[in-house]
């Protein structure tokens, strides 16, 4: 896998798929909001429950992104790889950007639904978390003018936070919170009606799809900006 | 109000959700193409000056 994983391969690569994971992404997306607004309202949460087939995913990718981040970042720490730093660097925003989105719409389900916008409790406040550790983790990148220091410092940050994927995930069982528990991937069948899973998964699929789309685009939008300074500090030299 | 539109009585706090998610995700698309075009044009113009 390492040996297709250097930058000039990765923009041959990155290139032929990235209009086939684009398109993939719109028609996801466009599938995914015919069922979303096609699906019946649910019995108890009448036509709030289409807040959960963009809330979920965008809580999913949230924290996949902050385990694709913490893996790239013990690569790059471990085995100084060129194209791991780039892939966490360029992953944070979006991970940030899927984690903010997580909030806002459950905070605009939750007002309806439990009575308040926030709470503080395990759930809502470990992801509050997650999104300050995205920032953290951008801010480093950005407040270190050394690449190599910087890579390191973000990279140290990435590791310690994933401890707070565990939380988030089970802090619905360890504390009590308004939150739901687990009700899709859990011991026996999924809580939900296949009526909503299926508008829930394809938009999942979208959220995930588009996640990586943008994350080819930015990671070679790193490498050219590369290319173009070590061209012009070649010059300037 | 259309019923789609009333959404039962919840269409100010379904429509927000999706108006922000859908402008989160089409701001994180243009940046990131507008950011691309942007490095590409500025790799060419070094490109051109070192020949």
């Amino acid at each position: 896998m390492f040996a297709y994983a250097n930058p000039k391969r990765f923009m041959e690569l990155s290139g032929r798929v990235l209009p086939w994971l684009g398109a993939a992404t719109a028609i996801l997306f466009v599938l995914g909001l015919y069922l979303s607004f096609t699906a019946p309202p649910d019995y108890q949460q009448g036509d709030t429950v289409r807040i959960m087939f963009i809330h979920v995913p965008a809580a999913w990718v949230a924290m996949m992104g902050y385990g694709f981040v913490a893996l790239a970042s013990l690569i790059g720490l471990v085995n100084r790889h060129p194209l791991a730093d780039v892939a966490a660097k360029q992953a944070a925003p979006l991970g940030a950007l899927f984690t903010a989105l997580a909030l806002i719409t459950g905070s605009l389900w939750g007002r309806p639904m439990w009575g308040t916008y926030w709470q503080w409790d395990g759930r809502l406040t470990s992801f509050l978390l997650l999104l300050f550790l995205y920032l953290g983790y951008i801010a480093l990148w950005n407040a270190i003018e050394n690449e190599v220091r910087a890579a390191k410092a973000a990279a140290i940050l990435a590791l310690i936070g994933v401890v707070n994927l565990p939380i988030i995930e089970f802090s619905v069982q360890w504390w009590t919170t308004l939150h739901q528990g687990e009700s899709i991937f859990r011991k026996g069948a999924p809580l939900i009606s296949a009526v909503f899973l299926w508008p829930l998964f394809v938009m999942a699929a979208a959220y995930t799809s588009l996640f990586f789309t943008l994350l080819m685009v930015r990671m070679r939008t790193e490498i050219l900006e590369r290319r173009a300074r070590a061209i012009a500090l070649g010059a300037n030299a | 109000m259309p019923p789609f539109l009333a959404m039962g009585k919840y269409a100010a706090f379904v429509w927000p959700a999706y108006g922000i998610s859908a402008l989160g995700i089409l701001a994180a698309v243009v940046l990131s193409m507008r950011a691309y075009y942007r490095a590409k044009t500025r790799l060419s113009a070094a490109e051109r000056n070192q020949k």
